[in-house]
């Protein structure tokens, strides 16, 4: 026919699909179950398990003339084979008729559960999959009421082998699919995990250090078709079926996954109810059905023991526990005082609702709102892209994306494996950093710079695809040629982040990074424009809500401030500017989770409730907008951030007072760039995602959950809107410009922060305050591996441990970044050995 | 005693020395190809033969050339030298003792290919023969006889010794493309065949060390010729690898279409003990067993008659068992190869081998009932037309015939149960 | 380190295949990483991996596959006679038997001097000369036909006192 879909029927019902589906997916679209194990839409198939037999009966065709045979009344007559078929490996065809409920068909599939059994416990009453399993429920529906494979003659397998510390593997239950395997292998690129012997002995096994190194282990979990893998985490956490489930999104990176939080009721915390496990939760557009282990095991922050739960006054210099409307009105009472001289200082862990209401509170008083970290440039994201709709699981051949001053497999997990498929998929990817980043091997244009000379870089990129630049510009050719590629592709998406830039520097950088879209042409649509790296989940949100950094740091905004708002934020940790500038303040008011070392300098200190036990929004680095729910209840006194604000602002007579952060969205939309459409209802909506998730036969994509809570808002950008970005004089000599080695402060995964540290289970693996040195440097300074270092600039001085690691750039020295060392920028140091 | 064509060295002893082979004509058919013939001239000669793979599957040689895609390089050729088959052993006699033909065989294949890489993957327990072979390879090379711009054309070919590490599957031609790129020996999925997408994704094609070790012979002799060796639809000589419970075991080279009878009988001297014979697997452990019956005994050995009587010539590895095998035995014997040698990427083959060798493991140790028998059967049954690849469909078949043929052997271990 | 105690049979080997196809390495790699140390480590296989551009995962899998690379230490010389059906069908069970139990040791394991582990394995491609045995060691592997007991216990001996045909 000629609708350019292949027409095939499914025990008689017809379907049409596009040419090239294989035929468990047609059966999938078309409502038919056949079952898998080993196939996974996400990946290749492989045809291993041999579960999902059926029968296929294709047209005949008359040897002679080629023509179809037809019968009597005219039907092509369809001829079956001999043998049952994988429909995980095989393409639909014209015409075909597949049989998955014909007695051999069945037949077939009962047999290959029976064989899987014959080495299976059947241990479901234990199992952590017990209830979400579909070994356990084809078993039930498929499988011989009585095995004839004897139960003693089973041979038994270590049920508890640590594959590293975060995930288990039962061997007995392992019905090696491979899934994990390939996992690991074709999405994210870490081959850490394998097989080991062949026949009935294989098992996976892992020879990496530390064991099943990968930040994307926990996944694996989730596709896993049966309880052999499980995390660390969760082991025996609870049965399935006993938990909650509430919709939420992931805090901790500008990717934005969505999640589903799963929680029970305790004993062990006095019929609290918990957060038993961290899932993802589908959106095609955000994560698809991924997360990083981040995502996954970092959570308990939100439920420490170290969380504030009341509110404190200062009294007689010391913190005081207090009730609210003392507090409140101590805060109300200060700010008051303060007059015009307020400072609002944001974070970007605070929801849209929290740092809108910070910065209209501010406003209001006659103050200024600004955002703590310092990366520049959220404006020029506002105003040329990404354009609605992108989506980077449809980038592929003919689309380009660079990626700038980014480490993305450390700052953006999620993004790390979109782009890296993306590249498989043969979209161009140029890469351009001071250092070596994972994603290097799948580059095609891999371009390297001194710290301090991205522009050079990137102005030989716009030379390169427009043939202008001006000022310094690296002329050679593998820049010059990639910004021909650049020019050149259907799309084209920027990532550009803060990786050894001054705020100044980032500013500048984006701007540039913006002209170049512009000029090519690469704006105002879906997949085109520019995407900051930004720290933390909501960066971008904080701009879109007014919020931006001050020009020179947090320790200039806060100069001469007579009183300070700090919502979810403690630049105290991270500046010792800021610390001894929130000293000198007049009034310091601080919504906090924990005792920070800015709660500790604080007159008022109010508990702020954790994204888990609240509503609100984020806007992810794509420009999404995405809703989380609350998951559990509220710890003790402690209150959501906008709540507290809104407070706070009735005390002050302010006439905006809100009581739901449905009723703060409504402000935002008439004020925010972008948001007219952006409703709590809008955020809420779902569309139908391929592939199907979640479905009560949980063959396809593991455990990880549908989405029915919302797929968020993809904002229009500035430039969809007929907006042109407004040219900006570049900055001139870099900060950082100078004498000495250039300390540089490096974004890790798993950092040592306060939504990190409580979480027991990644305590292995956290980053440490050690100086990483190229093998030049430490060779010229005399400094062998593991050797303590003196590092002194500004009157510091820190003496840490240094490793020669080869990659790192000369004249550099990296430093994580909240591990406990004070470092927002980079700076110029002296390094010696220590004596 | 008619001429040997594969198996020359027993014609001409010391042919394992290039120049001995050179003053027999070697070569000289690779010079005439290289320099007087196009590939395509090459693959319908081939063709023309009805030269058939003897590694088992008795695909036409220069049919499965004929599906390279076309216009795709580099394109390799893999010569399957893995030689694993229980009672297989002709391959490595080809390649110890008649050492150039079968070289000469591997460059006239490569050359039709177009290919300039070959690579030769021998199982790791030919380890001393993989190394002489590398040296008889560089000294071709120093001859010019491989390496670049033959005979002073512009074909160049490469010729590289690869060692497998102990790995029956490996022998199936996927399995072998995967672990020749240094992974686990796991058969791929068909199509796309090696011909489309072989080694490192690139057309390629993979032939027996037999079916290459024909090709001198045919390139010097012409199709015709070949074709008077015999039968119609087996043309040509093929070396039978005789084993297990005769007088005289070995290589024979016959040609296609001798019986059994003629084989076993005139070649390899009959029974010891002038015992009765009692079965033959004539394809190694994968194919049915047969009773060796007067009607089986004159049946001619080639690619059709064997399906007809309930068997397959495969690589034509004939073991012979006198009567006093038993062959219940005999299953446990090609049943635990199988179970061993699976590489355990697909459910029934990695289970049922497993289950199978559990079962006649419990009728060898007394504690069978007859149902244990038919479960056995069931079991086999139930893995048949499922398997990803010919390894576990190979499993079933001397289970299978045993019980069906041999049905009392088995009937004899039953006990009283547990 | 390999790299330096072989580096011209490493770059022999890697040159043996495509630049871009190091991986196909791996296993002649491990054979010579098993000459060298006599069993594959840990250590072993992570220089393997760094010099094929694999991961030590991808490597050790195959140790685990294939089953002439060994991961733990065995006698100074493994015999390995062939018991499969052929074999098995002229005497190869009865000489693997008797070989065992002069030595005092079981199918599988090594003598307690460590001279030798005898193992049984599948056909060899020697059917026509059994009873028959292949030997490996750091030298390689060997084959062993038309055995009989009185050779193989002869052959063990011979290995014993240092020297072996190989
Ligand atoms: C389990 C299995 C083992 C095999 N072993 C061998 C072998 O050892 N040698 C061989 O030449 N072919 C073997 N084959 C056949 C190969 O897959 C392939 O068909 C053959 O190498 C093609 O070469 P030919 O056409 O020249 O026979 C095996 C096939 C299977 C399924
Ligand atoms: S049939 Fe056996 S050998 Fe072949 S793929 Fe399946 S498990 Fe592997
Ligand atoms: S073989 Fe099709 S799902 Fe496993």
């Amino acid at each position: 026919m000629s609708d350019g879909l292949v027409h095939l029927t499914f025990d008689g019902n017809p379907v049409a699909v596009p040419p090239g589906t294989l035929i468990v997916d047609a059966a999938k679209r078309a409502g038919v179950d056949i079952p898998v194990f080993c196939y996974h839409p996400k990946m290749e198939p492989v045809g291993m398990c041999r579960m999902c037999l059926v029968e296929i009966g294709r047209p005949t065709k008359d040897r002679a003339t080629g023509e179809l045979v037809r019968d009597a009344e005219g039907r092509p007559v369809l001829q079956y084979g001999p043998k049952l078929e994988t429909a995980c490996t095989t393409p639909v065809g014209e015409g075909w008729d597949v049989r998955v409920q014909s007695e051999k068909a069945i037949e077939g599939r009962r047999e290959i559960v029976e064989f899987l059994l014959t080495s299976h416990p059947l241990d479901c009453p234990v199992c952590d999959k017990g209830g979400e399993c579909p070994l356990q429920n084809l078993t039930m529906a498929h499988g011989p009421g009585r095995s004839r494979f004897l139960y003693d003659d089973k041979i038994h397998l270590d049920k508890r082998v640590p594959l590293g510390e975060l995930i288990f593997l039962d061997r007995e239950r392992c019905i090696q699919c491979a899934r994990c395997i390939r996992f690991q292998e074709e999405i994210v690129g870490d081959p850490v995990i394998g097989f080991f012997e062949r026949g009935r002995q294989l098992e996976i096994v892992t020879f990496s250090d530390p064991g099943f190194d990968s930040i994307f282990s926990g996944n694996t979990t989730d596709i896993c078709p049966v309880g052999a893998l499980t995390t660390a985490d969760f082991r025996f956490g609870a049965r399935p079926w006993e938990m909650n489930a509430a919709a939420s999104i992931c805090p901790h990176c500008p990717v934005g996954c969505n999640l589903t939080l799963n929680t029970r009721r305790e004993a062990r915390t006095q019929g609290r109810e918990v957060i038993k496990r961290v899932m993802p939760r589908q959106n095609e557009a955000v994560n698809e059905i991924w997360i990083c282990d981040k995502g996954r095991f970092a959570h308990h922050f939100a439920t420490s023991d170290q969380r504030l739960t009341k509110p404190l006054v200062r009294r007689n210099g010391q913190l005081e526990e207090t009730d609210w409307e003392t507090a409140l009105d101590a805060a109300a009472v200060g700010l008051r005082a303060a007059g015009v001289a307020v400072v609002g200082i944001g974070g970007v862990r605070a929801s849209n609702e929290d740092l809108f209401l910070l910065r209209s509170l501010v406003d209001k008083l006659g103050g200024h709102a600004w955002l703590d970290r310092s990366l520049g440039g959220g404006d020029v994201v506002q105003a040329v892209g990404p354009g609605a709709g992108t989506r980077l699981a449809d980038l592929k051949a003919g689309d380009a994306v660079l990626v700038i001053a980014s480490d993305l497999h450390q700052e953006a997990p999620v993004w790390y494996l979109a782009l890296r498929q993306a590249a498989q998929r043969g979209a161009t990817l140029v890469l351009a950093n001071a250092r070596p980043t994972k994603l290097d091997g799948e580059a095609r244009f891999l371009l390297q710079y001194a710290y301090g000379r991205e522009m050079e870089t990137l102005k030989g990129l716009l030379q390169g695809a427009t043939g202008k630049a001006s000022g310094k510009v690296d002329r050679s050719e593998a820049v010059a040629a990639a910004g021909k590629a650049l020019a050149e592709a259907a799309n084209l998406l920027v990532f550009y982040g803060g990786d050894g830039l001054t705020a100044d520097a980032s500013t500048a950088l984006a701007n540039a990074c913006g002209q170049l879209l512009e000029t090519t042409g690469h704006v105002g649509k879906p997949n085109n424009g520019l995407v900051a790296v930004g720290p933390a989940g909501n960066w971008q949100g904080a701009w879109d809500m007014g919020l931006r950094p001050h020009p020179g740091g947090v320790a200039a905004a806060l100069k001469g401030a007579g009183a300070v708002y700090v919502v979810a934020s403690s630049p105290a940790e991270d500046d010792p500017a800021a610390a001894e500038a929130l000293d000198g303040a007049g009034f310091v008011i601080v919504q906090e989770l924990f005792r920070t070392a800015t709660a500790g300098r604080a007159d008022v200190v109010f508990p702020a409730q954790s994204f888990v036990e609240r509503e609100g929004t984020y806007t992810s680095g794509l420009r999404r907008v995405q809703r989380f729910y609350p998951a559990v209840p509220p710890l003790k006194e402690a209150r959501p951030d906008w709540q507290i604000l809104a407070e706070v602002g009735r005390r002050l007579g302010q006439t905006f007072d809100p009581a739901s952060p449905a009723e703060v969205m409504e402000a935002i939309r008439r004020e925010a760039p972008g948001y007219a459409d952006v409703t709590y209802p809008a955020l809420a909506r779902v569309d139908e995602q391929w592939p199907v998730v979640g479905g009560p036969d949980l063959y396809f994509g593991g455990t990880s959950y549908d989405n029915r809570q919302g797929l968020g808002v993809s904002l229009l950008s500035g430039a969809e809107s007929g907006g042109r970005l407004e040219a900006q004089a570049p900055k001139a000599a870099s900060a950082i410009a100078g004498e000495g080695m250039l300390l540089v402060p490096v974004e890790r995964l798993y950092d040592r922060g306060a939504t990190v540290l409580p979480s027991d289970t990644l305590r292995h693996r956290l980053a440490s305050a050690r100086l990483e040195l190229s093998p030049s440097d430490a060779s010229r300074l005399g400094i062998q591996s593991g050797q303590t270092v003196e590092v002194r600039w500004d009157g510091r001085v820190e003496r840490l441990p240094a490793d020669v690691v080869d990659g790192c750039p000369a004249g550099a020295a990296l430093l994580p970044r909240s591990v406990g060392i004070a470092l927002i920028e980079p700076v110029r140091v002296e390094i010696r050995a220590a004596g | 005693m008619a001429e040997h064509i594969l198996l020359r060295h027993r014609d001409i002893p010391d042919i394992d020395q290039l120049d001995v082979y050179l003053k027999h004509g070697g070569f000289e058919a690779l010079r005439q190809t290289v320099t007087g013939k196009t590939p395509a001239e090459v693959i319908d000669i081939v063709k023309a033969s009805g030269l058939r793979g003897r590694g088992g599957a008795g695909f036409p040689a220069g049919v499965k050339w004929s599906f390279l895609a076309p216009n795709v390089f580099p394109r390799y050729v893999v010569v399957n030298a893995d030689e694993s088959e229980p009672g297989t052993f002709k391959d490595r006699e080809l390649m110890e003792r008649n050492p150039y033909q079968f070289l000469e065989g591997v460059a006239l294949c490569a050359y039709a290919a177009q290919a300039n890489e070959a690579y030769i993957y021998c199982r790791g327990e030919f380890w001393d023969l993989a190394h002489r072979l590398e040296e008889r390879i560089a000294e071709l090379e120093e001859r010019g006889l491989l390496g670049r711009n033959l005979f002073g054309s512009p074909y160049s070919l490469k010729v590289v010794v690869h060692l497998g590490a102990g790995a029956y599957i490996c022998g199936e031609e996927t399995a072998l493309l995967e672990s020749l790129e240094g992974k686990l020996g796991q058969p791929r999925l068909r199509p796309p065949f090696p011909a489309a997408k072989g080694l490192y994704g690139k057309p390629t094609v993979v032939n027996n060390v037999e079916t290459l070790t024909n090709l001198p012979p045919i390139l010097s002799r012409g199709a015709d010729w070949y074709r008077t060796i015999g039968t119609a639809q087996s043309p040509g000589p093929k070396v039978f690898c005789l084993s297990g419970h005769v007088n005289n075991p070995g290589n024979y080279e016959l040609p296609l279409g001798t019986t059994f009878r003629t084989l076993i009988f005139e070649h390899g001297g009959g029974i010891p003990g002038g015992r009765a014979i009692k079965a033959i697997l004539p394809a190694g452990a994968s194919a049915p067993l047969l009773r060796a019956t007067d009607e089986i005994l004159d049946t001619p050995m080639d690619y059709e008659s064997l399906p007809k009587v309930g068997s397959m010539l495969g690589s034509a590895s004939v073991i012979i068992m006198d009567e006093t095998v038993d062959i219940a035995w005999v299953a446990w014997k090609t049943t635990r190869f199988f179970k061993h040698e699976s590489c355990g990427k697909c459910t029934p083959c990695r289970e049922g081998t497993y289950w199978m060798l559990h079962l006649i493991d419990r009728l060898h140790a007394g504690g069978a009932v007859e149902a244990d028998i038919s479960l056995l059967e069931a079991v086999a049954r139930g893995m048949q037309n499922k398997c990803l690849c010919p390894l576990g469909e190979f499993s079933v078949m001397p289970v299978l015939s045993g019980i069906e043929r041999f049905r009392p052997d088995f009937a004899a271990h039953l006990g009283n149960g547990r | 380190m390999l790299k330096d105690t072989h580096s011209s049979e490493i770059e022999a080997i890697l040159a043996r295949y495509p630049a871009d196809q190091k991986r196909s390495a791996a296993m002649p790699l491990l054979y010579l990483a098993e000459q060298a140390y006599g069993y594959l480590t840990p250590a072993a296989l992570q220089e393997v991996a760094s010099l094929v551009g694999a991961s030590p995962t991808q490597v050790g899998s195959l140790v685990g596959f294939y089953t002439l690379y060994h991961d733990q230490p065995g006698g100074k010389v493994r015999m390995q006679i062939c018991v499969d059906l052929p074999c098995a069908l002229r005497g190869a069970e009865t000489m693997a038997e008797t070989v065992c139990a002069n030595l005092g040791i079981r199918l599988g394991e090594t003598t307690p001097d460590g001279a030798v582990t005898v193992e049984g394995v599948m056909c060899l491609a020697g059917c026509d000369k059994a009873p028959m045995f292949q030997s490996q060691d750091e030298r390689g592997i060997h084959y062993h036909e038309n055995q009989t007991i009185e050779s193989a216990m002869a052959w063990i001996e011979q290995t014993r006192r240092g020297g072996s045909d190989g």
